[in-house]
Parts: structure tokens; sequence; C-alpha cells
């Protein structure tokens, strides 16, 4: 029997070139797994019944376009849309022959980090159904944690695959900016977007960006990696500068368990041969969120611009005014949260805020890049908490939006700045994974492989999260 | 009190690349609706621009014609507004970085030359087309429906804009009918009004002579031919006259010209000032273009319109008219060019040329320019009938003037007429195509006899016994 809750990528992989497993098996074990646990967790908005391919199954965050599949961005306004293209990276993972499990859920158009703001009704922690599992990719974190899919793509602006991965007790990795296509990524805010996987282990997770990394002549902003992707095996970190901001590591808001599990990660790094020393990130940390606050709702706010019921989606009626159409189409079509950041957007943007808004976050972006890029002289690799916090219970933020903003407080500041991040899970704090963040200079997902696979074979987290392993065992 | 007007113009001139601006679908037109488009050019969600390099390449290239800098970085930005035809709800356009600035373009005139200030020239895409259904004369007022035709959404526009540097509808008139040339020699666009590839808008205001104040504009738009805008022009310009001629004052306001009616008051409407929240284009990367392109585009920049006149005038002594007539059509000054450097006389090559070979709808491009000079210089002493059969032949291949000025020729019908008879017959098809309407064919007759007798016979006399044989 196929245990999909343990089963990694790579032993999927094994499995099915040594023809242990056919791969029409296998992916009957993940449909299975989907009935028997998906109407707890609410992981997928949709699943392909026949899927095409000899490879490891793979499910995609809904905000990626899939051919003929609905894809919804997790919004009302995109109900029953079926693109007639694949996004690039759907393609090239059908062109490595992974058969697609379904589409997972997330915040609207992802905007959120609980996967609470989908359209569709929230995703739950397969740590804890009472818990959110992250967000906006939290579909796709659920899902892998959850034994639902082997590996998972999601997208990332201010932290939605780091966050996820951290709060379900997987690895997720952010690439640098420009080395992933964005082409067929249903968008939120362009200048921050990058899909990244969503896996079990550190090698999965190099496995699947070498599927989908490198240079697409659709995305104008790619470019060719410098380096192959290497699978990482090395099991030390000598060698490897550490840095441990300040700031990232003490600002207030981080639980005193999360706290504990990266404390105790930090230490082990040095045990494995690394250098470790800390260092300070000030400017990045107290401007990093306010000025992602400005940039990703002002190229939101333009970005939503095209969903107004004249092609594709949604149409309310207008009384055959074109302006009434658009209004009523925005209205329905539209949660709260793009509702707001469509707004605060537009305003940034406007005659005479300009300059103070938009113009000064784009300079302020420049500074936590130089001040990031300073950094990088002396360390290989920054360390701190993924999150602030463990899994929060649904509903703890909702009316909230600041507090639920300030979930992406320690991965927002690199995002800013177009660095890879890789999260790693460290540890439990009550019970509940807390994820290890590892930043590196552009182009470095090598180095945060190699750093992150040597901690995980030393830190010996167990993935599975219990009450499920305890489940299957009865 | 002396008025002067004070006119800018805004042109948009679509580029005739094989491609869209930032997606791969050809360009076409008259296609039918919706047959050139893809999920980009519709605006897919996801989506993203890849910019046409060519597109890039013909923007520097009339930058450089336009006499302006080309910028070493420039950026694309959104210009945000929602619209039928703008599917993104945006327009990827340039803003305060555009790829061309500060130009001059050198008008000739009359009166000299003169040079009209070029602020920007800036690369963009085209809106698609709303088609209005049900109304009048596809009009929006009244209609039931409005489609959209996504045919032409995201062709290469370039946006110019001139200072307000032109003083007349006429200076207008010339500066768009050069500028216009310009780009169809330049071999970047059709500049067809009527196709839409080539459109403007005009910016008027008055001032008392003299003083340099810049008083309150008004923006004329959609007119659909120069002849149209200049005389568009010159009515509002003898409007605000008259406004402020009984004190009053003009307001700011854009009149919507019925392009179908010319006679029709154009509609007034307030300009809003429209807030289009610019900012960078996230999804591409800044242009650079590359200084040695650059330079080498310069290099290749073929002679222009403005300056071509200019050179006829001052190499040639030709009057500011004769040059102009000539620079019109490239082909009609090579000839003239060709004719003069083989020893015609300057003004009596360019009557001729500008006035005879047009009129006889020869194509200027296949005159031997010898042939040409010694018909010039003939064209005093031979019959004027003669010259006109000569000219009318010019064009056809071994043509030779000799066969047309000789002094020594037959002027006897009778002994003239079984020549004639014999090349009619050698030439049925001909004939036959002559009677057919094409008349051109005479002065292939005359030259088919002129040579059978060496080209001693009267070309009169030739010309009357083949009327009288073709029996037309």
């Amino acid at each position: 029997m196929i245990d999909t809750l343990r089963l990694t990528a790579e032993d999927a992989a094994a499995l099915l070139e040594d023809g242990e497993v056919a791969a029409a098996e296998l992916h009957g074990a993940y449909l299975e797994a989907i009935r028997a646990r998906d109407e707890e967790l609410h992981a997928y908005l949709t699943t392909v019944d026949a899927p095409e391919g000899e490879g490891v199954p793979i499910a995609f965050k809904d905000v990626i376009s899939t051919r003929g599949i609905e894809t919804t961005a997790g919004s009302k306004i995109l109900a029953g849309y079926r693109p007639v293209f694949d996004a690039t990276v759907a393609k090239r993972c059908k062109q490595a022959g992974l058969p697609l499990l379904g589409k997972t859920n997330m915040d609207e158009f992802a905007m959120g980090s609980s996967t609470e703001n989908s359209a569709y009704g929230p995703t739950r922690n397969p740590w804890d159904p009472e818990r959110v599992p992250g967000g906006s990719s939290g579909g796709s974190a659920a899902a892998v944690a959850g034994g639902l899919a082997p590996w998972a793509l999601g997208s990332d602006t201010g932290g939605s695959v780091k966050q996820p991965a951290s709060l379900c007790g997987i690895v997720g990795l952010r690439p640098t900016y420009g080395t992933v296509s964005r082409y067929g990524i249903v968008a939120f805010a362009s200048s921050l977007d990058q899909v990244g996987p969503l896996t079990k282990t550190v090698r999965d997770c190099a496995r699947l960006y070498r599927i989908i990394a490198g240079r697409d002549a659709y995305d104008s902003t790619t470019v060719e990696l410098r380096e192959p992707v290497e699978i990482p095996a090395a099991e030390d970190l000598r060698g490897l500068r550490i840095g441990v901001p300040r700031e990232l590591n003490e600002v207030e808001g981080i639980e005193a368990g999360v706290t504990d599990a990266v404390r105790r990660a930090i230490d082990l790094c040095g045990g494995l041969g690394a250098e470790v020393a800390t260092c300070e990130l000030p400017r990045s940390v107290e401007y990093g969120l306010a000025c992602y606050y400005l940039v990703a709702p002002s190229e939101a706010s333009s970005n939503l611009a095209r969903y107004d019921g004249v092609r594709y989606g949604l149409r309310a009626e207008g009384n055959g005014a074109i302006r009434e159409m658009y209004e009523r189409t925005r209205d329905e079509g539209f949660g709260d949260e793009p509702k707001r950041r469509i707004m605060l957007g537009t305003y940034a943007l406007s005659a005479g805020y300009y300059e103070a808004f938009y113009g000064q976050a784009q300079k302020v972006r420049t500074v936590i890049a130089r001040e990031h890029a300073a950094l990088f002289e002396r360390f290989d690799v920054l360390v701190s908490p993924t999150s602030p916090t463990v899994a929060f219970r649904l509903g703890e933020k909702t009316e909230n939006p600041l507090a639920m903003y300030l979930s992406d407080v320690l991965t927002i500041p690199s995002n800013m700045a177009g660095l890879p991040g890789l999260s790693i899970p460290c540890g439990l704090s009550d019970g509940l994974p807390v994820g290890f963040q590892l930043i590196g200079p552009q182009f470095s997902e090598n180095t945060l492989f190699r750093a992150g696979h040597a901690l995980e074979r030393a830190l010996e987290f167990d993935f599975v999260p219990p009450r499920l392993a305890a489940k299957d065992r009865a | 009190m002396s008025w002067e007007p004070v006119i800018g113009l805004e042109i948009h001139v679509q580029l005739k690349t094989r491609t869209k601006m930032f997606c791969r679908c050809e360009l076409g037109f008259g296609d039918p609706e919706n047959t050139r488009t893809c999920p980009v050019c519709l605006s897919h969600p996801g989506t993203l621009p890849v910019p046409n390099a060519k597109a890039i390449e013909w923007t520097v290239k009339l930058g450089l014609a336009l006499g302006c800098e080309i910028a070493p970085h420039a950026v694309f930005h959104r210009k945000n507004y929602f619209y039928p035809d703008l599917p993104k709800g945006y327009q990827i356009s340039q803003y305060d970085q555009p790829l061309c600035t500060n130009g001059r373009f050198l008008v000739p005139g009359p009166d000299g030359d003169a040079y009209v200030g070029i602020v920007r020239a800036h690369l963009e895409e085209d809106a698609a087309k709303n088609v209005h259904v049900g109304g009048a004369a596809g009009r929006i007022s009244g209609a039931d429906r409005t489609l959209v035709d996504f045919n032409r959404g995201g062709t290469p526009l370039v946006e110019i804009v001139t200072r307000p540097d032109l003083r007349s509808a006429e200076d207008a008139r010339i500066f768009l009918q050069l500028l216009r040339q310009t780009v169809v020699e330049l071999g970047i666009s059709d500049a067809e009004m009527e196709k839409g590839s080539l459109r403007f808008d005009v910016n008027v205001s008055v001032r008392p002579e003299g003083s340099s104040e810049l008083r309150t504009r008004t923006e004329l738009k959609n007119m659909n031919s120069f002849a149209f805008a200049a005389r568009g022009i010159a009515r509002e310009i003898g409007r605000q006259i008259e406004i402020y001629e009984k004190g009053g004052e003009v307001d700011q306001e854009t009149l919507h010209f019925d392009p179908t009616r010319e006679d029709a008051p154009p509609l007034r409407s307030k300009e809003e000032a429209q807030d289009y929240r610019y900012f960078p284009e996230p999804d591409l990367v800044p242009l650079a273009p590359a200084r040695d392109l650059v330079e080498r585009a310069r290099a290749e920049l073929p002679e222009l319109p403005g300056q071509r006149i200019r050179r006829l005038e001052r190499d040639y002594a030709l009057p500011f008219y004769d040059a102009e007539v000539l620079s019109g059509l490239p082909a009609l000054a090579a000839l003239f060019e060709r004719t003069v450097a083989a020893g015609g006389d300057a003004k009596a090559t360019s009557n001729l040329v500008m006035n005879q070979i047009v009129a006889a709808g020869v194509d200027p491009a296949v005159v031997d320019g010898l042939e040409l000079a010694k018909l010039v210089e003939a064209r005093g002493r031979i019959p004027r009938a003669a010259l006109d059969e000569a000219i009318a032949a010019s064009g056809t291949p071994g043509f030779r003037a000799d066969d047309y000025t000789a002094d020594t020729a037959i002027t006897d019908a009778e002994e003239l007429r079984p020549v004639v008879e014999r090349i009619l017959e050698g030439n049925p098809s001909q004939v036959e195509a002559y009677r057919g309407g094409k008349t051109g064919l005479l002065g292939f007759f005359v030259g088919q006899v002129m040579r059978e007798l060496g080209g001693k016979a009267n070309p009169k006399v030739v010309n009357e016994l083949l009327r009288e044989q073709l029996g037309l």
C-alpha cells in the first residue's frame, strides 16, 4: 500500500522507475487520499479524474492557468473560467510528465495569509483542522502536508509559499525573482509574484525547481539560470557563513516557542560546521511591510482592472450602461480583500499621491535591496523564523487585516529585494510546526538547497501530522 | 488688433510591423473581426507582454528622422482607465521617460526654412475598435449595442507631440504632409488616414501678434483628412479671434468633429482632468537602445523629404514650389536629377518632369535621363505634338529621343502609311489592348514606326495615321 502521507516525490519517482508502482496506481492512491481527507481539509478546488503523464503527480495552486481546467484564483469573478492556454510552469510540468491531480485553494487573487479569503471557503491545516494552513498557497501546502499530493506549486508575492510551508510543516521555496516564468500566473503584484515549489523535502524542492526554472520567451522579466540546479547531498555546513539578522529574529510579535525552535536550529548550524554571527537589517524590517503594502496593492489595482465582465468570467447586468455593468460585476465578483487592496493601490497611484506613496516605496525598495546586498558580502545565508507564529485559529485574524498582514513581516523584506528564500520545518511549538527561513543572494538557490538539506537531515523533523498518522494506523 | 494663431499637433502613427507590439499576432487590415487575436492581446489572466524589437528599432529610426535625442534608458508605463476597447484596463504606453525627446523637424517653406519642435515621440499599443451597432453611421449616440473588434488592439503606435510652433492652418497642413511622407519613405507605416494608420489631434489658441503668452487652447479631434483639418483649424482660429474681439474668453474644451460630415458643427465637451495613475510597467524591463545601434540607424537614415526639398531648391536654384512637387514623389525627384546630370537645364527639366511626365502618366522610375535631357534640349524646336508623343513614349524600353527630334523627317503620309499598317499587323495584341482602352499604347506604336524608319518620320503625321488606322 502507498503511504501518501510519508511518500516523498523522490521516493515516488523511484517506485515508478523501478516499476514497483504504475503511474495510474500512484494517481489512484492520491485520488483515494483526496476522497478520504479533502472533505475535511478542503485543499482542492478542482480535481482531475484522469490525469495524464507517467511521472510523479502534482497539484497546482489555482492561480496557475491550466488549459481547459477551471482556474479561479480563488475568486468568484473567475468562476467557470477555463483558460485556453497553459501557464509556462504548467507546460514544463507536462513536458516533464507530471500528471495534474488538481487545483488547490488559495486566498482570492493570492491576497491573504490564511486561505480564509478564498471565495470557495477556507482550507484547514492538516496538523489541526481548527487552524489555518497559512496562505495564500494554503491549499497547496495542506495538500502536501496532508498526503493529498506528493508535491505542489504555489505562488509567493509577500510570503505566500514560505509562510504556508512553515505553518504546515513542509518545505517551500520562493525563487529569485526572474528565474521562474510568470506567464499564465493570474497576476497579483507583477514585480513580486514568483511561482515556487511546496514539498516534503529539500531534495524534492530542488527537483521541482529544476523542472520549472529558466528563461521563458513569454516573460520578458525572466533570465537564464547562472548554473544548473543541483540536487543537494552534503550533510554538513562547512564553509557556510550564516548571518542572523537581529531584527528578523527579534521583531515584536514572534512567539516564544517559535524563537526557541529557531534558536535550536541556529545552534545546530554551528554544530554542522557553519560560521554563525549576528548582523543587522534595520531599515528592511522597519519599512519592509509598509513598503510592500504600497507596491503590491498599487500593482494589484492595475492587474485586476481586466476583470471587467467584458470578455470572460462573471458579468453582472448593467441595464445597458457600461459603467454600471463594470461596477456591478466588480462589486459582486471581488471579495473584501481584493476590494481593499484595489482601493489602497488606486489611492497610492493617484496624481498628487504617487510621489509620496508608490514613488517613495520604490526608493525604499532600493534601500532594502542594498541593505541585503551589503550583508551578502559577509554572509552566504541569512536565517530567521519564516512566520512569527505557528498556525493560528480560523477566524482569529479575519476581523483585523493589519494583524493578518503582520504574518508576512519576516518574509516580505527579502521578497522586496527579489531574493530567494527557503522555508524548512525546524521543530514544533505547542505541537505545531515552526518554519526556519533561509535567505540567500540572487540566484543562490543551490546554496539554499545545500544548507536546507543538511539542516533537514540533522533536524530529523517528521513532516507527517501526528493526528493523520494516528488515524491512518487506526 | 492683429492675432497670431498658435498650433500644436499630436499625431499617432501605426507601425506596419508584421506582428503586434506585445504579442505575435499578425497584423492585417480588413480581416474578419476578432481573427487576429490571442490570449495576450485579449488580456486573458496571467498573460504578459513581450515587446516587438522591430517596432522599437523603427521608433528609434523615426525619432532620428524627427531630430530627436534617443533616450539611453526608456521606460514603458501603464496608463490606467476602463474602456471596453482596452482589455487590460490599462494601455502600455510611455510617460516621463519616452524613447525619443526634444527634436526639431525641418519644414521648408516658400519664405525659407522653418523648424517645428518635437516634444517627444513614444511607443505604445493601439486600442481595439468599438463597433457601434444599430445607430446612425456607426456612431455611438443612438446605437443599440457596442461590439469590440480586437484585431487592431495591440498594434504598435507611435505618438508624436509637437511644440506649439505652427502659426497657420496651412503650416499645419504642410507639416502633416511632410511628416506623413517621411514615415512612408522610412518604410515604417502606411500612414493612411482612411485606414486609421495616421491620426492626429490639433491644439489651437490665438494671441495678440508679437506676444509670447500661451492662451487657453481648444483641442480638435476626429478630422479625417489634411484639407478637412486645415479648414477646421482656420474656422477655429476665426472663432477664437471673434470671441476675444468681443471681449469674451475662450473655454478649454474638446471639439469632436464628425468625420463623415465636415460641415456639421463639432460636438463640444469639457476637458476632464483624467487621472491615469501612470506607473512603470512591471512586466517589462526598461528599454536601453545600444549606442552603436542608434548610431548605425542614424548613418543609414535616407534623405528625408524636407532635406530633399531644401537641396533641390539650393543645388538647382529651383523655386520652392518646384522643389516641393518634385520631392513629393522620390522617383520624380530622382528622374529630375538624372536628367539634369545628363545635361538638361534645371528649370526646363523641372517643368517637363512635374508637368508633362506626370500628366502623361509615365512611370518616372523607368525613364532614361539622358534621352529625357535630349528632349529637354529639343523641346523648343520640335512641334509640340512631337514632344508630346516623345514624352508619352519616354517610359517604353529602348526609347530614343532622336526618333522624335530628327530634322529630316518623312512627312508624306502615303509614304508612311504602309509602315504604319505593317506595325499594326505585327502587334495584334497591342492593337486589341489599345482598342480595349489602353490608349497609352499610342506611344508604343509611334516608337515602333520610328524605329522601323530609323527615326526619320514626322511624329505628328505618324500619330495622325495611327489614330486613323486604329479607328479611334
